[in-house]
């Protein structure tokens, strides 16, 4: 990598503060390489984008994929692993070109109502994808300004388990595996690939406009209300995520939302137990500690009681569920009875 | 100076402004000292620059403390939980030092029912609490604060995150309470007991800032409004209720009674036959928030056409340019525009509001000083049209809803349109960019926005120029903020002076290198330089690779100690290992 110290054109302990411009501007000319190589996509481990695709790629490769946490909805097992891994790249290949902006008033015209992410160019901003450094463009592209495609700099990031929003590989599948320019009928548009943090609405608005659009019904042509954000601890995890249960539609996909999310805990603390990292850890222990009986997901409801996830419908829990908590199967122990007598009084 | 000691005391009473008092500190020693008996006013930006011992050592005899903790996009969840901004070391230490302590102010931090409780047994004469944006709390803290402050004038809890167990925290406040000026419950969820809410404003002749949360049901409000004629500034409960007459003609009439009212907000579910019973004070409005109000464009339009003496708006998208159009007609005193997004997840067009009705009211506004603008498209002709119309602007936020969308009619890059904001507008000092944008709109802010003092920037630029020209050439900047950008070690490390001048720089999802922080930290000791990476294993990554987020801020305190295990400080250690 190009020493700094050039740029700046001191040795160390004397800092040299670049005042104009024009001398960096200057610098990047005598060394067009600077600005457009460097920065982006050079080391394998770089670019938080792809970074979750190598946490895929170390996993499998330590053979942890059958041993992960999986959590324990009652009566129904967690999605597999690899179907996630298959899909990814499934889709990668699978992706059609970029259909261009209809000329319309609207900007963005997405039959599926897909967001900006689908319209980046192929196969690199996927969720997972490991290949996901070939993209790297340093320039705005031109032709794509032609046909009103928007282009892509950096990688937007994605929803990983950094902080609130996660969409499982499933969700987007099904998009995809609706025809790109029919209306997906078949899940609410909640179904679209959401940003961190983008756009920046705080989250009590959007929690707030959720529910007017429950109470209010003169208010027409609203397509769907929008998100809702709960709390998800875990037991032993120094810290809470934030979820949108309004981006999922199913107990399945929460719960793989949630496994991706907290994933890292569980394999941070086989971590800590091993002697001297992960290669120590034999399967079998790690199967013990990551069964999909040692968590289970739980929920606290309007009413302040601590229930079992995948009792009700789903609209019934995103209707009273207050906050989530993924326990130790231990401690959830005391749990189920309640949790039946609840659904049997509601009955 | 010639003058006694308190001669100068008194002159300096008059210097309120933070700044103002930074600077006569430095005239000569004396004054110094002097100054730093008598300050009585301490604002701390970041509440990592500074500890709470050196603010006590330094400023013995303050009533007033102003803190702030987490960076401005925790709001927007890019911060991960956990990540500091604790109230904790502040109180301990001015519980001890402070006993005549009498307003404390906190933007996000970490507030804990242990800190509200000290706060109301540790401070006899304890007037004003301000959480704006706080969390950590529950409504068992708000219960210590009401039972224990004789003398609490203001309790705001803006939009705080508050565990809210019950309501029954409001009943707390004895009836020998009677001094309350200023409530904001605005943000709890949980309803209060009624009768103990009425019977509080009852005996609260000062009241003037009455702001309710959404439990407080609409058929009640003339009850309290009677109350309270001299409020001015209202909050409502949700506004909906039965349709009846009764209610209505209550309604009506209590607020035709609030003569001094000037502000309104609330306005949830929003029922829209009740708004009428609202008319009667539209006309001396200078403030409305209808933020959470989703009614249509033409009842919207029908409120705003009656305030004529409107300076600042909140509204949602659903107001439309046709009802921006009207704005622009009625409200030519307006100074603030916000509008919000209905339903920012749908990549259609929910709504008919585009870039012309900010247009419009930039035309028909004169005084027009700020603007936060969610909408689906935007041009660079609108935007030059904007700056042209009013190089007034301070404070200029646009959100386009769709990252890296172009100008909609030319699909450029919108650069000319914010080049032309910056260049006109030569008073601003705050800049939300959106939109494609290449390096050269940096190159024009750089040599622009001169007075420009925040900027927040996402999913711009092509290189590392971008942020160069920003760091080098604006010469107000105090916080800067980026989200996925590809700007990476070069500026930075090209620009590190530049650092220490600001408040703070936020990069998150850019191609900052850890070693690239790493050598940051070594060149800056007065600049904390941590890097938050929540995939762990920090310490055995390679130096090239680049850190998710970073946050870097000058401080005269050292590296905190108080972080989580996914945030780490650089080493300031100048024989690095790598």
């Amino acid at each position: 990598m190009t020493p700094l110290l050039d740029v700046e054109g001191d040795g160390p302990g004397n800092v040299s503060l670049m005042t104009s411009a024009s001398t960096m501007e200057s610098v990047f000319q005598s060394n067009p390489g600077l600005t457009e190589r460097n920065y982006l996509g050079l080391s394998d481990c770089s670019s938080v984008d792809s970074s979750a695709g190598i946490l895929e790629v170390k996993r499998s490769n330590l053979n942890l994929k059958a041993t992960e946490l999986r959590l324990g909805l009652p009566g129904s097992q967690s999605p597999g692993r690899d179907p996630d891994v298959d899909l990814a790249s499934s889709v990668c290949l699978d992706e059609k070109p970029l259909f261009p902006l209809l000329p319309s008033q609207n900007i963005v015209v997405s039959g599926s109502k897909r967001g900006f992410s689908d319209t980046v160019d192929e196969g690199n901003w996927m969720f997972g994808s490991v290949a996901s450094k070939s993209l790297v463009q340093g320039k705005f592209i031109t032709d794509a300004s032609a046909n009103g495609k928007i282009s892509s700099g950096t990688q937007p990031t994605m929803i990983r388990d950094a902080t609130s929003k996660v969409v499982p590989q499933e969700q987007t599948h099904a998009t995809y595996g609706a025809s790109l320019n029919k209306v997906n009928t078949s899940n609410p548009p909640a179904a679209k690939a959401q940003v961190v943090g983008w756009p920046p609405v705080r989250s009590f608005r959007k929690n707030i406009l959720a529910t007017n659009s429950k109470n209010n019904d003169e208010v027409d042509g609203k397509p769907g209300p929008s998100a809702l954000f709960v709390k998800v601890s875990m037991d032993g995890a120094p810290y809470l995520r934030k979820v949108d249960l309004r981006s999922y539609t199913t107990y399945q996909q929460l719960s793989s939302a949630l496994e991706k999310m907290f994933s890292c805990f569980t394999i941070g603390q086989c971590g800590s137990q091993g002697a001297s990292g992960r290669e120590n850890l034999s399967e079998s222990k790690l199967r013990d500690l990551l069964h999909g009986s040692e968590y289970v997901l739980t929920y606290e409801d309007k009413d302040g009681d601590w229930m079992l996830v995948g009792d009700v419908p789903w609209d019934l829990f995103i209707d009273s569920c207050k906050r989530l908590k993924i326990m130790k199967g231990s401690d959830a122990i005391g749990l189920a009875p309640r949790a039946m007598e609840k659904s049997k009084n509601r009955n | 100076m010639g003058f006694p000691e308190e001669v100068l005391e008194h002159v300096f009473s008059f210097i309120t402004s933070h700044t103002d008092r930074n600077v006569v500190s430095l005239v000569c020693k004396s004054w110094y000292e002097i100054e730093r008996w008598c300050r009585r006013r301490i604002f701390v930006g970041n509440c990592y620059a500074v500890s709470p011992a050196m603010m006590i050592r330094r400023f013995p005899e303050v009533r007033s403390v102003e803190l702030k903790g987490k960076p401005h996009f925790a709001d927007f969840n890019l911060v991960p939980d956990g990540w500091g901004g604790y109230f904790y070391p502040w109180i301990c230490e001015m519980a001890r030092a402070y006993p005549w302590l009498e307003e404390i102010k906190l933007k996000r931090m970490v507030v804990t029912d242990d800190n509200l409780e000290l706060i109301s047994k540790s401070f006899k004469n304890f007037k004003v609490l301000v959480l704006s944006s706080c969390e950590g709390f529950s409504t068992h803290g708000l219960a210590a604060i009401a039972a224990n402050c004789r003398n609490l004038r203001e309790l705001d809890l803006r939009e705080s995150e508050v565990e809210d167990l019950s309501g029954h925290w409001l009943s707390h406040f004895p009836d020998s309470c009677t001094s309350l000026q200023s409530l904001n419950m605005s943000c709890l969820s949980s309803e209060v007991s009624f009768s103990a809410l009425q019977r509080l404003i009852a005996r609260s002749p000062n009241l003037k800032t009455l702001r309710l949360n959404r439990a407080v049901p609409l058929e009640k409000l003339s009850t309290l409004l009677r109350r309270a004629p001299q409020l001015v500034e209202l909050g409502t409960g949700a506004y909906s209720a039965e349709i009846r007459p009764d209610v209505y003609a209550n309604l009506t009439e209590a607020f035709s009674r609030c003569k001094e009212v000037k502000g309104l907000s609330g306005f949830w579910d929003v029922l829209p036959s009740y708004l009428p019973a609202i008319y009667s004070v539209c006309s001396r409005l200078t403030s409305l928030n209808l933020s959470y109000a989703t009614i249509q464009s033409p009842d919207v339009t029908k409120i705003i056409t009656q305030c004529p003496n409107l300076q600042s708006l909140s509204v949602l998208d659903y107001i439309e340019d046709t009802g921006l159009n009207a704005l622009s007609l009625s409200c030519k005193d307006l100074r603030e525009l916000r509008v919000f997004p209905s339903d920012p997840f749908v990549a259609n067009a929910n709504v008919s509001l585009t870039e012309q009705g900010l247009v419009a009211v930039s035309e028909g506004c004169s005084k027009l000083q700020s603007v936060l603008y969610f909408c689906r498209q935007m041009s660079n002709s609108a935007l030059t049209t904007i700056a042209k119309n009013r190089p007034n602007l301070t404070c200029f936020r646009l959100c386009i809803l769709e990252p890296r969308a172009p100008d909609y009619l030319t699909f450029e890059p919108l650069d000319v349109g914010f080049g032309a904001i910056v260049e006109h507008c030569k008073q601003l000092q705050r800049l939300s960019l959106s939109g494609l944008l290449t390096d050269r709109v940096f190159e024009y802010i750089g040599k622009w926005a001169k007075k420009l003092e925040m900027l927040s920037i996402a999913f711009a630029g092509d290189s590392d120029l971008g942020l160069h020209h920003v760091l080098s050439g604006c010469d107000s900047l105090r916080k800067l903020e980026i989200r996925d950008c590809p700007f990476g070690d070069k500026a930075l490390l090209a620009n590190v002076s530049k650092l220490e001048t600001m408040r703070s720089l936020w990069m998150s999802s850019c191609s900052v290198s850890l070693g690239a922080c790493k050598r940051l930290s070594q060149k800056m000791p007065r600049l904390n330089v941590e890097v938050i990476d929540e995939q762990g294993d920090l310490d055995s990554r390679p130096d090239n690779c680049h850190v998710e987020k970073l946050y870097i801020y000058r401080t005269v305190a050292g590296p905190r100690f108080d972080m989580p295990s996914f945030i780490r400080t650089m080493d300031q250690n100048p024989t690095y290992r790598s």
